[in-house]
């Protein structure tokens, strides 16, 4: 464990500009928009070579600079805390522990792409959070931290904050900004992307919270002391979410580089009472499910590449051998189903064909060409759906038909290992 | 611009930068299949039915919604590409009431049309579909949500075209429809039954509500006499629907048609659009004269009455009292026809064939009964008119060309223009200027109110006023000109607007066609105008014996009577 | 009769004046619709949007109705359907589920005797499934309104509505 990004959780009352700045807070704003100018900032966070902790690892920096080349004289800066991905609650720490440094990030950000507003899209489920950031924004207004002339400069940005609704789509950066201009969060298609068109169709740079929290230390520290941590293709550190069948449960910073192992069994004490682990789930609900013996692999873009496993939002299920594979995909699917925007027909109507597939599978009454058909719906929705949220949806099938084919196969034969399917050929599982 | 070089199935193309793949392929006759893409519309990159193969991409691109890129390898139709639009178009169908052969649109539904080419074969997934019951409790068009398969294009024709919003995407997810808050029906929500939903709906999702058989049933009724009128833009797009170029004129044979499947008379609607020339320009020049309210606004769009009754009951007296032509047609057939003929005309059927479903609506409206019934009994679009010509078994293209009965038969190019967005503007100018100068108009077309652009103005001297006018048409421009009357920034005379982009030719109850089409259909419409013997509405020899033998004058006591209205505030609803 | 149609009136006036009062402050554009209905569903004793505040948020807003009942129905926070004063919101993704988020469920339909999706008959409480709520370190949770829940039994989901009951009497 490390503590880098996170260090003033915790440690500081939250709301304390007094002790955020005791501790270096504004240090990094200070040194940009008195030091540098807004190209050299999106340098150093280009050199730093972070990248986005929101699930796609895009490289901050490029995004930024594509932003900050753009003519437009209405640029947006757009905070996503829309932390929705299931077993996901790191940026919840980050926002209530230390939200100045996240806004700190944002103010940043916009004078290194020259923009003049800011948002911060908040997920409707943090409704406390949301009471912390709107004190926040207020006193940093208060103290000529946001608002026009920022410390006296000619540099003006603001910050509105925004609810979200209860809708899992809206992390999905397009859906974020239908969202915020007040449209149900559906998707659109890109190109254009963001940096080009984003919000009422201006440029707008969408960064995730950890992305922010970590730009102002990268400011202060210089990227050279970012790049201390972790490894040569993925520097830094990450906050990760462990939840499931383990024995400690929380948010936990590592360098990226550790391993699986590492931090289930050196970091979270292993699986509650000893059961035999079964898989995680690296990355919420969209991740791939991770079978034991590959529990060596190093939280790593380039090592997870390999096994086309990616990172997301660090999210961690433990999950141990009295889960039933084909019921926890089931429920996955209802997630996605429940959380579909509609838009586009394969996930629109591939999840709900899913699910029937499932429940005959748990039912007994699955065959052979239940898995074909549930392999090419999966495979339509991963390669034809408009956006992420569909893309990623079967992501659990294919891995778990993949390490777990055999549970698959015991299904079909009327067999369920956990005892949880009721085989009788009921359309319900117990 | 830029130029960019791309490789499809194998051929070199070069386009500019941000064409689509689409339209790329579009160019070198690579035909990609689309669904929710509509030539009109913005692109939506919902359906997925346009996927293709790039080279060194592991995803599916859409082809209608991704600009090409420098040195791009595509490929269309590969065994992947195509078992891909198979499963996406089973799972359209296994959400879709799949009854095609009892389904409006059967063979010309462009999801069956889809299918067959991709030779759907059977469905592997189970059935979802809810056969839920079809929506039609109002007087112009049915809905039926077991058919929608979401592709959005209504949504956006409602919502961005016409700026009313009755409809929009429900919930999210499988549960996403298209619908009205709260479920309720059309009739409960401020929809003007323009019907451009219709037209846009690649499937049997909505439709109009077909009147059909109350027409064959009131031919067969001995005791009735039934008359026919046909409004002037039906006559240049009904060809379509029988293999004809667009923009066929296929007046003749219509008349020929009505004739033998029984009415007794086949009338021409441009007949009381002639006369609408008269009472609205006399209205217009009473209003320049005596101080009252301008600008004055034309009244014969339904579509577009029901709009200003919903959204702007405040500006309701700048509507011209005038009924539209339809309307005047019936109040005349079962006062002064019946009168003249000496028919009794609790006997008479009058129907009329328009391309307009808000004009089922109109017919019903209780003020629509001053000849002391319903005036119009049934009305029929001009797809409701191809339907019942195939339903006849005549083949309208051997038909031998017939002229309308008189009296309501004898009509101008005046009337004939109404047809297309600017036309009765242009109509009236021609009127009025004539009746305020005494001079005659030598130049009589006016150019610059023609043609498909949603917005037009411009000035015309006539006497010693400068008559400032403007055309609009579509309702989403209706509402920008209505705002601009609110806030004093539109200090014209006169103003024509039509509810339907591009007029009546483009109207709710048309064979199905894009802009380009449109636009055919509205050369048509002038080539009607300067084929005709007469051109200015005053010069109509019928309506001056009209007025002689039973109006006397415009805006007279009679014609007040029968041939102008007033209008409701339906804000509330 | 007439005395009741003016209350009517009144409380109708009111809940216009309510409503307005809320679209000025969080702002009358159309960006914040969804605030704004977020806002009028929390004032609500039965934790929805009727459907006349739904039109004269339309109204003043001059977004079509359809499109504002369109965004409510988009979200699963809002609701256009009445709901209980405390919401029950059991959370049904995968962190919860693999510590029996489902015998969470059937707790709460014991012990208010309701099914899932369901009110109560004094209209205290009703229950729903929601997606993850972020307290995963807390499996199986649950959402309160706007409290959470965790580490739930049997004894502490009775607890709850014990203690949620008293403070209504």
């Amino acid at each position: 464990m490390v503590s880098f990004v996170s260090s003033l959780c915790g440690k500081i009352s939250p709301l304390s500009l007094k002790e955020y700045k005791d501790n270096g807070g504004f240090d990094g704003l200070q040194k940009a928009i008195f030091h540098m100018k807004p190209h050299e900032v999106v340098k150093v966070i280009e050199d730093s070579n972070l990248k986005g902790r929101g699930g796609a690892a895009f490289p901050t920096g490029l995004k930024w600079k594509f932003i900050s080349m753009e003519n437009s004289d209405e640029k947006y800066i757009i905070c996503n805390a829309d932390e929705g991905e299931p077993g996901t609650f790191k940026d919840k720490i980050l926002l209530d522990g230390c939200p100045l440094q996240i806004i700190e990030g944002m103010i940043i950000a916009a004078y290194a792409t020259k923009a003049n507003k800011g948002y911060i899209y908040i997920r409707g489920e943090y409704p406390k959070t949301r009471e912390i950031l709107l004190k926040a924004v207020e006193i940093l207004r208060d103290e000529g931290y946001l608002g026009d002339n920022i410390l006296g400069q000619e540099f003006s940005f603001d910050i509105d904050i925004r609810s979200g609704a209860g809708a899992y789509v809206c992390g999905e950066e397009t859906a974020l900004i239908e969202s915020i201009e007040g449209n149900p969060g559906r998707s659109r298609f890109k190109p254009p992307y963001p940096p080009s068109e984003g919000l009422w169709r201006k440029p707008t740079l969408v960064n995730n919270v950890e992305t922010l929290a970590n730009v102002p230390l990268i400011l202060s520290f210089g990227a050279d002391e970012f790049k201390k941590y972790g490894t040569e293709g993925s520097r830094g550190t990450k906050l990760i979410s462990v939840s499931g069948n383990v024995v400690n449960r929380g948010v936990f910073e590592i360098e990226l580089g550790t391993t699986l192992k590492e931090i289930i069994y050196d970091i979270c004490g292993g699986t509650l009472k000893d059961k035999k682990l079964k898989f995680i789930q690296l990355g919420g609900s969209s991740g791939a499910c991770i079978p034991q013996s590959l529990l060596d692999i190093r939280l790593d873009f380039d090592e997870l590449r390999k096994y086309s496993i990616g990172l997301g939002s660090g999210a961690i299920l433990v999950v141990d051998e009295s889960t039933c594979i084909i019921d926890f995909i089931k429920n996955t699917m209802e997630f996605f189903k429940h959380e579909s925007c509609g838009k586009c027909t394969p996930c629109r109507e591939g999840n709900r064909h899913i699910i029937k597939i499932l429940d005959r599978i748990q039912g007994g009454e699955g065959s052979e060409r239940d898995i074909e058909l549930l392999k090419n719906i999966s495979l339509l929705m991963k390669e034809a759906s408009l956006c992420g949220l569909g893309q990623a949806a079967p992501t659990a099938i294919f891995t778990t038909l993949k390490y777990f084919g055999d549970e698959y196969k015991e299904h079909l034969k009327g067999y369920c290992r956990c005892g949880i399917c009721d085989m009788k050929g009921r359309e319900e599982c117990k | 611009m830029k130029k960019i070089n791309v490789n499809i199935n194998g051929i070199d193309v070069v386009v500019p930068e941000g064409t689509t793949i689409l339209n790329a392929a579009k160019k070198v006759h690579i035909d990609i299949p689309t669904l929710c893409y509509h030539p009109d519309q913005k692109i939506k990159g919902s359906c997925r039915v346009c996927i293709v193969e790039v080279e060194g991409q592991s995803t599916f691109s859409a082809a209608c919604c991704t600009p090409v890129r420098n040195g791009m390898r595509i490929k269309t139709n590969t065994k992947k590409v195509r078992e891909a639009r198979k499963t996406i178009l089973e799972l359209i169908l296994a959400d879709h009431n799949c009854d095609c052969l009892t389904c409006i649109r059967n063979g010309n539904c462009e999801l069956q049309i889809l299918c067959e080419e991709h030779n759907i074969d059977t469905i592997s997934f189970d059935k979802v579909v809810k056969l839920l019951p079809i929506n039609d409790k109002n007087p112009a068009i049915v809905r039926d949500e077991s058919k929608c398969i979401k592709c959005g294009r209504c949504v956006e024709v409602c919502n961005e075209v016409q700026g009313i919003g009755a409809i929009y995407n429900i919930n999210r997810s499988c549960e996403m429809k298209i619908g009205t808050a709260y479920d309720k029906e059309l009739k409960n929500v401020k929809c003007t039954y323009c019907g451009q939903c219709i037209n846009v709906c690649p499937v049997g999702a909505i439709y109009e509500k077909s009147n059909i058989d109350e027409v064959w049933q009131a031919l067969e009724d001995d005791n009735k006499h039934v008359v026919v009128q046909m409004a002037p833009a039906v006559r240049v797009s009904l060809g379509e629907k029988f293999g004809m170029q667009p923009g066929s004129i296929v007046t003749g044979k219509i008349v020929s048609f009505l004739r033998k499947i029984g009415f007794d008379k086949v009338f021409d609607t441009n007949f009381t659009a002639d006369l609408t020339i008269i009472e609205e320009g006399n209205e217009l020049l009473h209003r320049i004269n005596n101080n009252g309210k301008l600008p004055m606004i034309t009244s014969c769009s339904p579509g577009w009455i029901r709009f200003i009754e919903y959204f702007y009951p405040e500006l309701l007296d700048h509507l011209s009292t005038c009924k539209s032509p339809q309307q005047m047609f019936g109040a005349l057939a079962k006062t002064y026809y019946a009168e003249k003929f000496n028919i009794n005309p609790e006997n008479i059927v009058v129907v009329s064939i328009m391309p307009c479903t808000a004009k089922k609506a109109e017919a019903l409206r209780e003020e629509m009964s001053d000849s002391g019934y319903q005036d119009i009994d049934v009305v029929l679009t001009t797809r409701e008119l191809a339907r019942l010509i195939k339903q006849s078994r005549i083949r309208i293209e051997e038909l031998k060309e017939e002229d309308f009965d008189s009296p309501f038969g004898i009509t101008t190019g005046a009337a004939a223009i109404f047809g297309a967005t600017g036309g009765v503007m242009e109509a009236a100018l021609r009127t009025v200027y004539e009746e305020v100068t005494g001079e005659e108009l030598k130049n009589i077309d006016f150019k610059n109110l023609r043609g498909i652009n949603g917005f037009k103005e411009g000035t015309v001297k006539v006497g010693e006023i400068d008559v400032k006018v403007a055309v609009v048409n579509g309702l989403k421009n209706a509402r920008m000109i209505l705002e601009m009357i609110k806030q004093g920034k539109a200090d014209y005379h006169f103003i024509e607007v039509m509810c339907c982009p591009g007029g009546c030719i483009g109207g709710g109850g048309q064979p199905r066609g894009t802009n380009d089409i449109k636009k055919k259909r509205i050369e048509a419409i002038y080539k009607v105008d300067i084929q005709s013997a007469i051109r200015k509405s005053h010069d109509n020899p019928v309506i001056k014996t009209l007025y002689k033998e039973f109006l006397t004058k415009p805006l007279g006591y009679k014609s007040h009577k029968l041939l102008h209205t007033h209008y409701k505030d339906r804000s509330d609803i | 009769m007439a005395a009741k149609n003016v209350k009517e009136g009144e409380v109708a006036m009111n809940m216009d004046k309510r409503i307005i009062k809320i679209i000025e402050k969080i702002g009358k554009t159309s960006d914040k619709l969804i605030e704004i209905l977020l806002e009028v569903q929390k004032q609500s004793d039965e934790n929805y949007i009727t459907e006349k505040e739904l039109k004269i948020i339309s109204k003043e807003l001059r977004i079509p109705l359809s499109k504002v009942y369109g965004v409510a129905s988009f979200y699963s926070m809002l609701s256009t359907k009445k709901r209980g004063k405390y919401v029950v919101q059991i959370c049904n993704s995968a962190p919860c589920y693999v510590k029996n988020s489902k015998e969470v469920a059937k707790f709460f339909e014991a012990a208010l005797g309701i099914k899932m999706g369901e009110i109560t008959e004094d209209g205290l409480f009703s229950l729903e499934f929601t997606s993850c709520i972020g307290a995963c370190d807390l499996a199986p949770a649950v959402k309160i309104n706007e409290e959470i829940y965790g580490n739930l039994d049997r004894d502490k989901i009775y607890k709850i509505i014990d203690s949620l009951r008293k403070e209504e009497k």
